[in-house]
């Protein structure tokens, strides 16, 4: 019986079809019915071809531009193809904004019309909710306790998802600040890895210089070398012998904003001319290397570190010490300890 | 005769002795006219110098303050007469880049008496290559970027203007190195040897007429003409299309 | 030919037909769309600021994936053998090089690094100055404060997104820039060394995964977050409508006139995105902006003169060379250090002032209802008078920042610009507000005169005032 009733199917289902095919075929001609126009929901307008004209005219522009632009770019050098490129590409965009600009200025309504804002509020649907929100706890009895015991899982877990951040960085430890490759007896060698040898120092000039086999872009290993007459110098009294033959060095780190101090002024006759001073591009930091590096001039808030000095029997300039104190721009801790030697070493 | 040929001798040999530029003794006497009318009052007889200590205001037709210029040869001398710096009107300015009142002529001639006065290095001679630009923008970056900026657009060191090196040739480029002028620092041979220097003039030479692919280059200092590119062009333009856009064709 | 003309326009219908019957067949959406067709859009070239803005950052999208896909955010040191002859055989990061190498080795490269970056110095002028707008018309009360939170926060990220974008290219610029950044970051009291630590893994130049954070943050959290910001703030536009300003009889508290989206706003708008689009690319071809290889790496002992950021970070810079030269010790504890005045207070009250800005509003007007319709600037003067002066204080702050070129340039003593400043500091932002008072209650005024003129010319002339 089953098997009648598939036949039976099957053979609708074949009937259907055919009738569909032939309903495709035969209906493709029928016309639309004879009903009157629907209302305009866009405005009449007059047509307006002298517009038309002129956005096909921007449009085939663009087209020409855009064209350019390939074309300028299928070359392998030409002199000022960027410039090419740009102008192609811009002058492409810019006829096509000027097509669309007349299409919406000439071409298309842009009547006013009217529309309400919408609702304020639903007050209603506000306060269904409110209630929904409300009834559905009616089954808890200790909404209080289940709501600050809530808090406390998310709040707990919400951390326990923060916390690995902290592997980003030693988060909790500040020694990393306070650590220069510099200790004593470590040479000071030049951008090359040669040594400074005292002789070789000369007044009236400055030099960058490195500690010597440590990596140049750690903060603590850049210094700024200068030489003065000793009777120039006017160091505070328990650095008095940091500057053996007048030289004096300093962290090359501005202490404001971290910037390599890399202008020195040296008057060439003093009376009319400024003192000597190591300055930093940044904000103009101004610093006395006379002095041990005090601020006369610009916002840094502590003075240059400086680099205790002596020379070793073969003439070169070796670190006596670490630096006065931290290299490098302020922090809460620095000027609880003075720096120390870092790890690299 | 013989003391003739002697006094002779001496004279021929005397800017030999200050090892300077070739001028004679001729161009000496006028160097030595022209420093009395125009240095005179502030570097004082014989390049001595004048210190508010060392002498009186208007004692000996001293009116100024100025290094002496014993020994500074002649590369000092040209230098600070080639740029202009010098003659100064007031001690206390900072000398800059001006049109020299003197002629080559006259230039000669004071840098010969200059010479004179002591034993002193001559204009250097240097040999920049095409080739170095690159170990001296190295250099130029290390030891002048902080003062002249990184292409020699000039800049600002406390009281004083570094200078943009577009208008220095190549010997005072040298020159300025090796003196030190104003407040700039004195790199001598020791520091920065004739090959590095050559390599320094090099990249400035370079940097006059850098790449500038990008198109107009605003003046190569960064950001602060590009703001106001930002500004004072593009807003301008795109606000201009808004007020094309938003108003209507027919109102 | 005309049957043919009109077969082909029914031909067209019929397609357009047949795709929104297939989108509406799969998302129930066509009366949404319709509504969304015909949403009106009041007429002013002020309100077109915003797009200005989004536009900018769809430009900013586009070149910035193109760059993604050349640009190796890697610290790693190499030493450059390209053609550009300055730079061989200088050391420098595997960044910087990639970067020297989208400028001169691939095609179309140096265009698209340029657009990007005018790009974005464009799309925060172009924030700004909606911003402005949406400040002194009142734009920014309720119920559009929120509109206007989420507006003020990607103002925000747009800054550190910009800020980030050239710094990753470690450039001696931008390397001296990064500098500074951490320097404020050191300078918040109490922790901001354990902060900076975190963020860098260490003291400055930091770990190498550094720059890797800074990529990502760069390329996609920050887009993301500043585009998903940017779909609810239009959204939120959407769903109240836009504002009007009091134009016409018809524009009311309950109404909004304007032009409907489709046909009218539609090619307006896109012909805005095509002169956006146009601007910055005839920017990025033909105005060079930061040559870096003209710069050179960044090395930490190195330093050039003139190094400034770029144009909405110099506000910052102003402050940070104005703040005299003191720490805030107690003891050996350093409570403040310098930077914190200039490089976080500053910006913090800043920006605190613009999120207060809706409810200090409420309070001070006492007006907690919807406000549909806008200010002219002139008729709240105390508003359009407050927000001068908080624009005349970052402004000038903004100018102090460029005292050093103005020096070079003019001559103008540092010192003295610097001084003049410190005073400005505090008397302009006083004589903006006294003196945009008086403008604003004076043009009230002269309003106020015009209408009792026409009035009267219209009495005159026998045309009694319509009734309300």
């Amino acid at each position: 019986m089953s098997g009648d009733r598939e036949e039976g199917a099957q053979l609708n289902a074949l009937k259907r079809w055919a009738i569909a095919a032939g309903v495709l075929l035969l209906g493709r001609k029928r016309r639309r019915p004879l009903v009157a126009e629907p209302e305009r929901l866009v405005e009449a307008g007059q047509p307006d071809p002298r517009a038309e004209w002129l956005v096909l005219a921007l449009l085939l522009g663009a087209a020409c531009a855009a064209a350019g632009f390939i074309a300028v770019y299928s070359f392998n050098h030409l002199e000022h193809q960027t410039q090419y490129l740009g102008l192609a590409l811009g002058l492409a965009f810019a006829l096509l904004g000027a097509a669309l600009g007349v299409i919406g200025k000439r071409l298309v309504d842009d009547e006013e019309h009217e529309e309400e804002y919408p609702l304020p509020r639903h007050p209603e649907a506000e306060e269904e909710i409110a209630q929904l929100v409300q009834e559905s706890g009616d089954r808890f009895t200790r909404k209080r306790l289940l709501l600050a015991g809530g808090g406390t899982a998310v709040g707990a877990l919400g951390a326990a998802l923060v916390v690995p951040a902290l592997s980003l960085g030693p988060f909790l430890d500040t020694d990393p600040f306070y650590e220069t490759p510099w200790r004593r007896g470590r040479r000071l060698v030049d951008e090359a890895g040669k040594p400074f040898l005292l002789d070789e120092i000369e007044t009236e000039t400055f030099y960058t210089a490195y500690a010597d086999r440590a990596s140049k872009e750690e903060l603590g290993s850049p210094l700024v070398v200068v030489r003065f007459e000793p009777s120039q110098l006017h160091l505070p009294s328990q650095r008095r012998d940091w500057a053996p033959g007048g030289v004096v060095a300093y962290s090359k780190i501005c202490t404001h904003a971290g910037c390599a101090v890399a202008l020195y002024r040296k008057p060439t006759f003093p009376p009319v001319e400024p003192g000597p001073a190591l300055v930093c591009p940044c904000h103009y930091s101004t610093f006395d290397p006379t002095r041990g590096g005090n601020v006369i001039f610009g916002p840094a808030g502590r003075p240059l570190p400086q680099l205790p000095l002596y020379v070793d029997p073969s003439g070169a300039l070796r670190a006596r010490g670490n630096f006065s104190g931290p290299v490098g721009p302020s922090w809460w801790g620095v000027r609880m300890r003075k720096p120390s030697t870092g790890p690299s070493t | 005769m013989k003391k003739a040929l002697a006094t002779v001798a001496v004279a021929l040999a005397l800017p030999g002795a200050a090892g300077a530029q070739p001028g004679g003794g001729a161009s000496v006497e006028q160097g030595k006219e022209l420093y009395a009318e125009h240095c005179l009052s502030c570097h004082g007889p014989n390049g001595s110098g004048v210190t508010s200590t060392s002498h009186p205001t208007g004692a000996l037709g001293l009116h100024g303050l100025g290094p002496p210029l014993k020994g500074v040869g002649a590369q000092a001398a040209d230098f600070y007469l080639t740029t202009g710096y010098m003659p100064l009107q007031d001690p206390y300015d900072q000398p800059r880049h001006t049109q020299s009142p003197f002629n080559k002529q006259e230039i000669a001639a004071l840098v010969a008496y200059v010479s004179s006065l002591g034993k002193g290095p001559p204009i250097p001679k240097p040999e920049p290559k095409r080739s170095e630009i690159s170990r001296g923008l190295q250099l130029f970056t290390d030891h002048c970027a902080g003062c002249h900026q990184v292409v020699a657009e000039g800049g600002y060191v406390p009281n004083a203007v570094a200078p943009p090196l577009h208008q220095a040739t190549a010997v005072q480029i040298a020159e300025a190195v090796r003196v030190g002028p104003y407040l700039m620092p004195k790199f001598s041979e020791g520091q920065i040897s004739d090959d590095e220097l050559n390599a320094i003039v090099a990249y400035v030479e370079w940097a006059k007429h850098p790449d500038d692919r990008g198109g107009w280059n605003l003046g190569r200092i960064g950001p602060v003409p590009e703001g106001l590119v930002t500004w004072l062009m593009a807003a301008v333009v795109l606000i201009g299309v808004c007020l094309a856009i938003g108003r209507r064709a027919h109102n | 030919m005309g049957r043919a003309h009109a077969q082909a326009e029914h031909g067209a219908v019929d397609v357009i037909r047949g795709v929104v019957r297939f989108v509406d067949e799969r998302s129930g959406t066509a009366p949404f769309l319709k509504k969304a067709l015909r949403y009106v859009f009041p007429d002013n070239w002020s309100f077109l600021l915003g797009e200005v803005a989004l536009y900018s950052f769809v430009i900013l999208v586009g070149t910035g994936i193109y760059l993604t896909l050349f640009f190796e955010p890697s610290t790693a040191s190499t030493y450059y053998t390209g053609t550009y002859a300055p730079l061989h055989g200088h050391e420098m990061s595997v960044a910087y090089r990639s970067a020297v190498d989208l400028s001169f080795k691939v095609r179309a490269g140096l265009l698209m690094r340029q657009t990007h970056h005018w790009a974005a110095d464009v799309f925060i002028a172009a924030i700004v100055l909606h911003m402005l707008r949406i400040f002194f018309t009142g734009a920014f009360r309720k119920p559009r404060d929120l509109t206007y939170y989420i507006g003020v926060t990607m103002l925000l990220l747009a800054l550190l997104e910009g800020y980030l974008g050239y710094s990753l290219v470690d450039d001696l610029l931008s390397g001296m820039g990064l500098a500074i950044g951490y320097s404020v970051a050191m300078s918040i009291p109490f922790f901001g060394a354990n902060l900076a630590a975190l963020i860098w893994g260490g003291p400055f130049p930091g770990k190498p995964e550094f720059w890797s954070r800074m990529f990502v943050a760069h390329v996609f959290l920050l887009p993301v977050l500043i585009g998903t910001l940017l779909a609810l703030h239009l959204f939120l536009v959407a769903a109240r409508h836009h504002t009007q300003f009091r134009e016409s009889r018809r524009t009311t508290e309950k109404t909004v006139v304007g032009i409907p989206a489709f046909p009218g706003y539609a090619p307006r708008s896109l012909a805005l995105f095509c002169s956006v689009a146009a601007v910055l690319f005839l920017l990025g071809g033909l105005v060079q902006i930061n040559p870096i290889w003209l710069w050179g790496p960044y090395h930490i002992s190195q330093g050039t003169n003139g190094a400034q950021p770029d144009w909405y970070l110099g506000w910052l810079i102003g402050a940070l060379r104005l703040v005299p030269n003191f720490d805030v010790t107690i003891g050996n504890y350093t409570l403040i250090p310098n930077p914190f005045w200039g490089g976080a207070l500053f910006p913090l009250i800043v920006f605190a002032i613009l999120y207060l800005t809706p409810s200090l509003e409420r309070r001070f007007t006492g007006e907690y209802g919807f406000h549909h319709l806008l200010d002219r600037p002139r008729d709240a003067a105390w508003r359009t008078a407050l927000g001068a002066a908080l624009f005349a204080w970052v402004f000038v702050i903004f100018l102090a920042g460029a005292s050093d070129r103005v020096f070079v340039s003019f001559g103008v003593s540092y010192q003295a610009q610097i001084w003049v400043y410190r005073v400005l500091v505090f008397a302009l932002p006083v004589a903006a507000l006294v003196v945009t008072r008086r403008w604003c209650l004076a043009l009230q005024e002269s309003d106020r005169i015009h209408r009792r003129r026409e009035l009267a010319e219209a009495e005159a002339r026998g045309e009694l005032p319509q009734a309300e």
